[in-house]
């Protein structure tokens, strides 16, 4: 536990992602990640992780909120057990009724245009569309319609799963996005701190490429030198 | 001597042999749970934690304690 809190904050994030998994009573000494990381310095951000349905889904955030008064959640509801694919239909109902209990939540989705927009509008406070299957490393199969997804919303839009390596978070923040989620890309890394760190460099390179205005592309060459005074 | 009646509930899945009588409050503080730090359930209901003390456990009474933990 004390490696993932050194890995938060190499990669310099705001938010970390929490599940809600039982107490072991049996082994009261076992550690506590509130006594490793402070909820006070870091956003827990309480997600539905290994969810598959909306029952399900509700009863874990709704769990999660008593812990300590958690509003901010992350809705993730999954359709099958293979891909870990999102269920959009239960996805969007549990959205609804979370919104309508008061909780401010941010969706885990497909990089599906009509259907971001459908969230947005069911009360959705964030958009976090998937690069690639979960844990799949491929990086952001869908670069158009993320493109898309950031033309249509104000919302924050936030890459979800499927990120392998910091060029990949350079590539959703140049596409507009304004947030990755990383899990498996630094965990699973051979050196997590170091990843962590070139996550971290990644964000702010693109990003600040995205906000620099990148130069029209052409097919033809053209000189970066002026020839005036050319010998 | 009045003999005192046990009665059994499942904690997170597992079997445990209580006394008759015992409150909520009384059994987590048992089992040394930061109460700050989980939420509890009832029989599938979320249980303000302030009232901990005034709910009296029932026999095949089913109690869920969570936590967070790193995941997602």
């Amino acid at each position: 536990m004390s490696e993932c809190a050194k890995a938060i904050k190499l990669s310099g994030a705001d938010i970390v992602t929490v599940a809600v998994r039982r107490v072991n009573i049996s082994d009261k000494k076992k550690p506590i990640l509130m006594d490793y990381i402070d909820p006070k310095k870091i956003t827990y951000l309480p997600n539905t992780a290994g969810c598959f349905n909306s029952n399900e889904a509700l009863r874990t955030l709704r769990l999660a909120r008593e812990i300590g008064g958690w509003k901010l959640v992350k809705l993730e509801v999954l359709g099958d057990k293979k891909n870990l694919f999102p269920e959009m239909i239960e996805t969007l109902r549990s959205t609804e009724i979370l919104a309508k209990e008061g909780f401010k939540v941010m969706v885990y989705c497909n990089d599906d245009p009509l259907m971001a927009k459908r969230l947005e509008n069911s009360g959705a406070c964030a958009i976090m569309p998937l690069a690639a299957p979960i844990g799949s490393g491929l990086g952001i199969q869908n670069k158009v319609n993320i493109k898309i997804i950031r033309n249509q919303t104000k919302l924050p839009l936030i890459i979800d799963a499927g990120l392998g390596q910091a060029s990949d978070a350079v590539i959703a923040m140049e596409l507009g996005c304004d947030g990755v989620l990383v899990n498996t890309a630094i965990a699973k890394a051979k050196k997590p701190f170091e990843m962590a760190l070139a996550f971290k460099n990644a964000v702010i390179a693109g990003r600040k490429s995205y906000l620099s205005g990148r130069i029209e592309k052409k097919i033809l060459g053209s000189p970066s030198t002026s020839n005036k005074g050319i010998i | 001597m009045k003999k005192v009646k046990k009665i059994k509930i499942k904690v997170n899945g597992k079997l445990k042999v209580i006394k008759e009588g015992y409150n909520l409050l009384k059994l987590i503080n048992n089992l040394k749970i930061p109460i700050k730090k989980v939420a509890i359930e009832l029989n599938k209901e979320i249980v303000d934690k302030k009232k901990l003390n005034m709910i009296k456990l029932k026999t095949n009474d089913k109690i869920e304690i969570v936590h967070f933990i790193g995941g997602g």
